[in-house]
């Protein structure tokens, strides 16, 4: 027998009844503590091994990356901030943070907007599962076949040749001349064409998941507004919206770590040039590619901090929702 | 309730269904012989070429070769010198990253390993040189390409029997032959994370018959400014003879099109281009692939500029580590850059051979891009692949900047003077 | 703050009220349909290319072979079905998927429990630490956790990846089944307990079960981000066992450095869009209105 079924055997069916033995495990200890110390030290022991795997795979790294972004390209050479003034100094950055921020707040706004958009108008019509299937196919797509299919949208090819890339081919058909779209660097219109094929990409999870919440709110409350006399906006407005807000801060949140995050789009299809580099592509540039990993460093450690005010949001609106349940 | 339960459970059971099928399908491998592990950038139809190359030594020692190839070639490597978990052999991303591997002890010398007395003897001196770090050879060259090569449609003009001697007289020849072709030159940077890589191939080139090995060798080591005279002045030819001469200064740099595809105008009708400049490798690209070397195209070298600097030949290639000192690694080792090895991949075409002594080239044209390698009386290496990676990726985006709008050139060479006074020190 | 009663009727599942004149419905399907159409353009160009050759991609648009003559062939998905050792890649990227995937989403389960039905000391602290992770670039954590694996012995063994995707994974599984479970009523927690369950009991009848739609999304995108992922594995496994490597190493290796073959990527992208397609389809069915009830309330 392949020494591999064996393996997996294990963990598949091994891994979920170690995780189950350990809880009721602590539970039968628990039993012989007193009332006191068992409510103590229940959540603990429940949280423990999600918490030693967040330590090992991520926080212990981050630490590392937090102390190696005040060394220089050499490790161990002590730099203090010269990483972080560096980066705030040279005339690449601006571009850089600009561009994060239009990330941040465009991938965030089409997403979420277009995903509660399509979550509820699809709960209106009969082939509903055939939509949301539609707009979760890109999804499934590897980001390599993801930039195959967008260079065939953004392909340019000169006025008088053949156009091979789909929009030139409607604009060249409506008669105007192609337009090399991801040079357009006016009002950054090639990163926002990026944040496009983003949008393209995660609609479907801010849909998924907000469907998945829609589903959750009893009909009989809406349909009792409706009796009520309620138009379908106020329904909307006025109940579906308010319910919802918890699942889509849970989106939008995790949209703009992964607008924060985002690199191999803009590496794949314009490898950060006429500019489009955003903070995470500048990250990945120096540590890898130019082995400066001080600077990436530094960078990695931006990115953690840019995102302090979102969790601040998060953190009034658990309280919010602990002290109404 | 008990419906939610139900589905909880089938959620579980189709998980473990799944894996349990995947299980029975699967299958163990199991060898006599040791493997050699090889990451390296080769993939696609380079791949299958290596595979073949390594055949007659799998058969030979009973020993497998487990290749992977990698485009994060510089991502993996680093993570893997970073912590120690490293394959037996690599490719190695460049002369620069090579460097930093040996310092920080990853690799593994080669000294003992090849034979170094034929290895030096059937190699250039000028990549001998590239591979050895403080007097310890660290990196081979397992293939080559030679750069600079001008590469035409013969059934437009014939450049076979009279190859332009000087840069002028392929501007005059160009001109005059032009024909029904759009445009002199065919150009195209883009490709993908490292767009804007041909043009640097243009510079050096120019540089190179421009100014000299000596100012071409204290540029990339950093100690010649970009906005001096004889870099200036490479830009500036290569401004007003190339770009001026392409038929879309826009489609050249655009990120969607890719260098390898550039070349296809050659064989357009009416032709896009007359005469296109690209390393020996575009023969296995694009439109090149299927058409027949000699009869629907063919090149000439690129011609000299400065007659005291005649005889220049620039090449590139690519490098080849060893990381772990096993047996088995280093048998491999020892036998990919011999003669007989390099043979079977040269055969199947598209590369080129590091090896005086690898003689077996299918065509015509691969044996004469092939004997410009070997017999250049001045071979120097890619300028940009010898820079620092940082100074290498602002010469890459420079050359889009100037390309799409030259009159960008001064402010151009200036930022990468500030680069230049940054990048080099350690 | 009265829970809605959790009786289905058959009012419920009627149509909205035809208080929409025909314009609304119109606009509604209209809306749906040019989104539907926008969402798959990009896809339909790249299927139409996946059955021409690479000279003709590069040469004319994908919609020119809609209409004769098309010169549509099959040759690239041979050529892919071929070339490589795709079915082996399958066979492995299923076994690093699926244990990817079930591990993290028992592990994410007990904390958000913990962190929405548990009272102890700095809870909304550390659950927004642990959310804050997000954001971690993974590529940050290579080298110390490849250097740890290699003290271990386990780097290039399956195990490796699915203990790292399992870490990844964890602060979006956590999130996500804590909002979720934190928005259960308080009242049914509350029953069970004077009724003498433990946390144990409460949790295994009571909030895993009623979870089952965040727990089916979660399952989707775990088992999304494993499939399509090529760095990661590639780095745990890739110096050490690559007979081991997912498929997706697979694709990216039919197009060589110089970008040859880019015309396989389009099949190859079809063949491994298939199963998370159906993993999508399976689990959709937990998406429908009712399982948990008037478990949220209004």
């Amino acid at each position: 027998m392949d020494p591999r079924l064996v393996t997996a055997a294990f963990v598949v069916i091994g891994v979920p009844a170690v995780i189950v033995g350990y809880i009721y495990g602590t539970e039968l200890v628990l039993r012989r503590a007193s009332e006191k110390l068992r409510s103590r030290a229940r959540p603990w022991l429940w949280l423990l091994p999600a918490l030693l795997f967040l330590f090992a795979f991520l926080v212990y790294p981050t630490i590392l990356t937090i102390l190696r972004s005040f060394q220089g390209k050499l490790a161990g050479t002590f730099v203090g901030i010269d990483n972080y003034t560096w980066f705030f100094t040279s005339p690449d950055a601006l571009v850089a943070v600009r561009n994060s921020a239009i990330w941040v707040v465009l991938l965030t706004l089409f997403t979420v907007g277009l995903g509660l958009i399509i979550a509820v108008l699809v709960d209106r019509v009969r082939y509903e599962q055939v939509a949301k299937s539609v707009i979760f196919v890109p999804l499934a797509i590897s980001m390599t076949a993801a930039s195959v299919i967008w260079r065939f949208m953004f392909e340019y090819q000169s006025k008088g040749l053949p156009q091979t890339g789909t929009l030139d081919g409607i604009v060249t058909f409506l008669g105007f001349n192609p337009i090399s779209w991801l040079q357009i660097d006016q009002f950054a219109l090639n990163t926002i064409l990026l944040i496009i094929v983003m949008t393209w990409m995660w609609t479907g999870f801010a849909m998924v998941i907000l469907s998945a919440a829609l589903k959750g709110i009893s009909p009989e409350l809406l349909e009792a507004a409706r009796v009520d006399g309620a138009t379908e906006w106020q329904v909307f407005r006025g109940i579906v919206f308010p319910l919802l807000l918890p699942t889509i801060a849970v989106v939008s949140t995790t949209i703009v770590i992964t607008a924060l995050k985002a690199f191999d789009i803009v590496y794949v299809m314009t490898g950060g040039n006429f500019g489009t580099q955003v903070v995470a592509s500048e990250m990945i540039r120096q540590s890898f590619n130019f082995g400066e990993f001080g600077r990436g460093s530094a960078l990695a450690v931006i990115l953690l901090i840019a995102i302090i005010p979102v969790m601040l949001v998060n953190i009034n609106r658990f309280r919010a929702q602990e002290a109404i349940r | 309730m008990q419906r939610a339960g139900t589905g909880w459970r089938r959620l579980t059971a189709l998980g473990a269904v799944a894996v349990l099928t995947a299980a029975a399908c699967g299958s163990s491998t199991t060898g006599n012989g040791k493997s050699v592990t090889v990451i390296g950038t080769w993939a696609g139809d380079e791949q299958t070429k290596f595979l073949a190359m390594v055949k007659p030594w799998e058969t030979q020692t009973g020993n497998t070769v487990k290749y992977t190839g990698t485009r994060d070639i510089n991502t993996v490597l680093a993570a893997g010198v970073g912590s120690g978990v490293l394959p037996d052999l690599a490719g190695l991303p460049g002369p620069g990253q090579m460097a930093e591997y040996a310092k920080a002890g990853a690799l593994k010398p080669l000294d003992s390993v090849l034979d170094v007395a034929t290895y030096k003897s059937e190699t250039a001196p000028a990549l001998v040189a590239l591979g050895t770090i403080d007097g310890k050879l660290q990196g081979v060259f397992v293939k080559a390409a030679v750069k600079g090569l001008i590469w035409y449609n013969p059934t437009l003009h014939d450049y076979a029997s009279a190859p332009p001697a000087t840069w002028t007289d392929l501007m005059s020849q160009a001109t005059a032959n032009k024909g029904s072709a759009q445009a002199i030159w065919c150009l195209g940077l883009g490709s993908g994370a490292a767009s804007g890589w041909p043009g640097t191939d243009w510079i050096e080139d120019i540089v190179l018959r421009q100014s000299g090995s000596q100012v071409y060798n204290d540029w990339w080591a950093g100690k010649v400014k970009w906005s001096s005279d004889q870099i200036k002045k490479a830009f500036q030819t290569y401004l007003t003879d190339v770009v001026a001469n392409i038929a879309d200064p826009v489609a050249a740099v655009d990120p969607t099109k890719d260098f390898s595809l550039a070349g296809d105008p050659l064989f357009s009708s009416p032709p896009g281009c007359e005469v296109f400049h690209q390393a020996s490798f575009i023969t296995g690209l694009g439109a090149f692939k299927a058409k027949k070397s000699g009869t629907d195209y063919n090149f000439f070298p690129f011609p000299d500029i400065d007659p005291a600097f005649a005889g220049s030949v620039e090449g590139s290639g690519d490098l080849f580590g060893m990381f772990h000192d096993t047996d088995a690694a280093k048998s491999l080792m020892k036998y990919l850059v011999t003669a007989p090895a390099q043979d079977i991949w040269v055969k199947a075409g598209g590369a080129l051979s590091a090896n005086k002594s690898a003689v077996d080239y299918p065509d015509d044209i691969s044996k004469r891009s092939a004997a410009l390698l070997t017999g250049a009386k001045n071979f120097v290496f890619d300028a940009s692949d010898q820079m620092p990676t940082a100074m290498n990726a602002a010469f890459w985006t420079a050359m889009l900047t100037v390309t799409k709008d030259p009159s960008q050139l001064d402010a151009t060479l200036a930022s990468l003077d500030k680069v230049q006074a940054s990048a080099y020190t350690p | 703050m009265t829970a809605v009663p959790a009786v289905r009727g058959s009012a419920a599942a009627a149509p909205p009220r035809r208080r929409n004149p025909l314009f609304g419905r119109l606009a509604l399907h209209g809306t749906l349909v040019v989104l539907m159409f926008i969402w798959l353009l990009p896809t339909i160009g790249l299927f139409v290319n996946s059955f021409r050759s690479a000279s003709a991609i590069s040469s004319s648009g994908w919609w020119t072979a809609l209409f004769p003559p098309t010169g549509l062939t099959l040759d690239s998905y041979a050529k892919v079905l071929d070339s490589t050792n795709i079915a082996g890649g399958f066979i492995n990227s299923l076994f690093i998927t699926i244990p990817a995937t079930i591990i993290p989403i028992f592990v994410a389960a007990f904390a958000a429990y913990a962190f929405s039905w548990m009272n102890f000391p700095f809870r909304n602290g550390l659950f927004v630490l642990v959310v804050g992770l997000l954001v971690v670039p993974l590529q940050t954590t290579f080298i110390p956790i490849l250097q740890t694996y290699g003290k271990l012995g386990i780097a290039g063994d399956f195990l490796s990846v699915w203990l790292a995707h399992t870490g990844y994974g964890l602060p979006f599984a956590i999130y996500l089944l804590r909002n979720f479970m934190g928005s259960l009523p308080k009242e049914i927690f509350e029953s069970a307990y004077i009724d003498g369950a433990s946390p144990v009991t409460a949790f295994f009848r009571l909030a895993l079960p009623l979870s089952i739609p965040a727990i089916a999304a979660l399952a989707i995108f775990q088992f999304l981000f494993v499939w399509n992922d090529l760095l990661v594995a590639f780095i745990y496994i890739g110096a050490v066992t690559p007979d081991n490597l997912p498929m997706t190493v697979q694709i990216a290796n039919l197009v060589n450095q110089f970008g040859a073959g880019f015309e396989l990527l389009g099949p190859a992208a079809f063949i491994s869009m298939a199963l998370p397609l159906v993993v999508f389809f399976s689990l959709q069915r937990y998406f429908v209105r009712g399982i948990t009830g008037g478990a949220v309330k209004g």
